[in-house]
């Protein structure tokens, strides 16, 4: 049982001294939730079930976890894309971190959006991966909501958005649940000058959602949590996916799939187009 | 020259024009040019007495490769009908690559512009050189007729509007 695989290694790794801690999905009867597992004795609380939703990479960044030592981090395919970007910016040193994936079918009941076309079930580059994963079909395609907005005219869109960001309260909780959302000091929080707009209306939640949707330009490694985590329930992730999908179509690059690929952002190429420019 | 801060910028784009319409309409078009190229290009167009519209307003900045996109934004939020931005031909860059970096992500943001509905004829990227004081007035030309031919932006203005 994946269950009993997940905690014998963690338990094992702790034992070991290999890690100080173990960033998983713990349990008490209720549904699982972020934990912090020090203490071998305390990994039977570790569980992986389909409301494992976190992406837990979001810890690794953290100073009050790293004050913790060592740490091991349980990932589902999504978030094991993460670390790749968080190492190749530099915010991670991919040995000092023990990355165990695990197998997974997909999240949530009805399954998330993401999982529905997910075709990462085996997380790629960790340093082991527990379970199998016995659904490994795309059923939608990638961008399959994304065609659906685009099908609109471009007033529709912008009406469709307009509504959007009038229900916005400006809770950054997409920001803050992001793992590649790290900056210190975000340009949201900066005000010489307020160049977003800082106020929860439609003008400053637009600029604000631009921002952070092109902040993930070529970064953004669709695990959706900014999503999940929205508590008026605005489809984010078609603002990742926009960006996402002009970076897989110009750069063929699909961010964390493969640590030997680059980034796409902060560099250039001379054969860039520029058929859009007079 | 004195370095050209974001506040600087904000505060131009800020006061480039009142936000109501004025009697018939003219178009309200914020350029955004490098200083090194289509500044000087400007600048030609000015020493040679081309004619071209008042429409625009230009805002100076250091490099394409400066030109946050956010003061995109801040354009229409300001009330802008189009927005230029321009800046030096590939291989003529001042600080050698910032216009390579700049094309790259226009490339990126177009797209996301696109899905927000954000009407992408409204926003002009080109390359004028300090010798194209021709292509200045032409392209600046171009864009008044075009937005002209657009109309105010009017769902921008609303939603402007909207959150006060």
């Amino acid at each position: 049982m994946t269950w009993q695989r997940l905690r014998d290694t963690c338990r094992s790794l702790l034992e070991a001294g290999t890690v100080d801690v173990v960033i998983g999905y713990g349990s008490t009867g209720g549904a699982p939730h972020p934990a912090f597992v020090t203490d071998p004795e305390a990994t039977d609380q570790l569980v992986f079930d389909d409301r494992c939703y976190q992406n837990l990479t979001l810890y690794l960044t953290r100073a009050d976890v790293r004050r913790l030592g060592r740490p091991a981090v349980v990932v589902k395919g999504c978030d094991a894309r993460a670390v790749v970007v968080l190492e190749q910016e530099a915010q991670l040193v991919r040995e000092d971190v023990h990355v165990i994936g695990v197998a997974c079918d997909g999240v949530g009941h009805p399954r998330a959006a993401k999982c529905r076309a997910c075709d990462v079930h085996v997380p790629p580059g960790c340093d082991e991966v527990v379970g199998e994963a016995a659904e490994g079909t795309e059923v939608d395609g990638r961008y399959a909501e994304l065609d659906e907005l685009m099908g609109l005219s471009v007033e529709e869109r912008f009406a469709y958005w307009a509504g959007e960001m009038e229900r916005c309260v400006r809770c950054y909780a997409c920001r803050q649940v992001c793992p590649l959302c790290y900056c210190p000091v975000c340009v949201m929080d900066k005000n010489r000058p307020q160049v977003i707009d800082a106020s929860p209306h439609a003008k400053g939640n637009l600029a604000f959602h631009i921002t952070r949707a092109f902040h993930l330009a070529g970064r953004c490694v669709g695990c959706d949590e900014c999503t999940r985590a929205c508590p008026a329930g605005i489809n984010v992730r078609l603002l990742n996916q926009s960006v996402a999908r002009a970076v897989e179509q110009q750069f063929d690059v699909r961010p964390g799939m493969d640590p030997a690929v680059g980034p796409v952002t902060g560099t250039y190429s001379l054969a860039d187009r520029e058929d859009f420019i007079r | 020259m004195r370095p050209i801060g974001e506040q600087q910028v904000v505060q131009e784009v800020e006061t480039s024009g009142d936000t109501e319409e004025p009697k018939g309409f003219e178009p309200r078009v914020i350029a955004y040019v490098c200083n090194w190229c289509t500044y000087l290009g400007a600048d030609l167009a000015g020493t040679n007495r081309l004619e071209y519209p008042s429409n625009v307003r230009i805002v100076r900045t250091p490099c394409t490769g400066r030109i946050d996109f956010n003061l995109v934004v801040k354009a229409f939020e300001a009330g802008a009908d189009s927005v230029i931005v321009s800046g030096c031909h590939p291989g003529d860059c001042h600080y050698t690559v910032g216009n390579y970096h700049a094309r790259r992500r226009w490339m990126m943001f177009r797209p996301l512009l696109e899905t927000l509905g954000i009407d992408l004829d409204r926003i002009h990227f080109a390359w004028v050189s300090a010798a194209e004081g021709k292509k200045w007035a032409r392209l600046v030309s171009e864009v008044t007729d075009q937005t002209r031919a657009l109309g105010p932006y009017k769902a921008y203005k609303d939603l402007v509007r909207g959150s006060r």
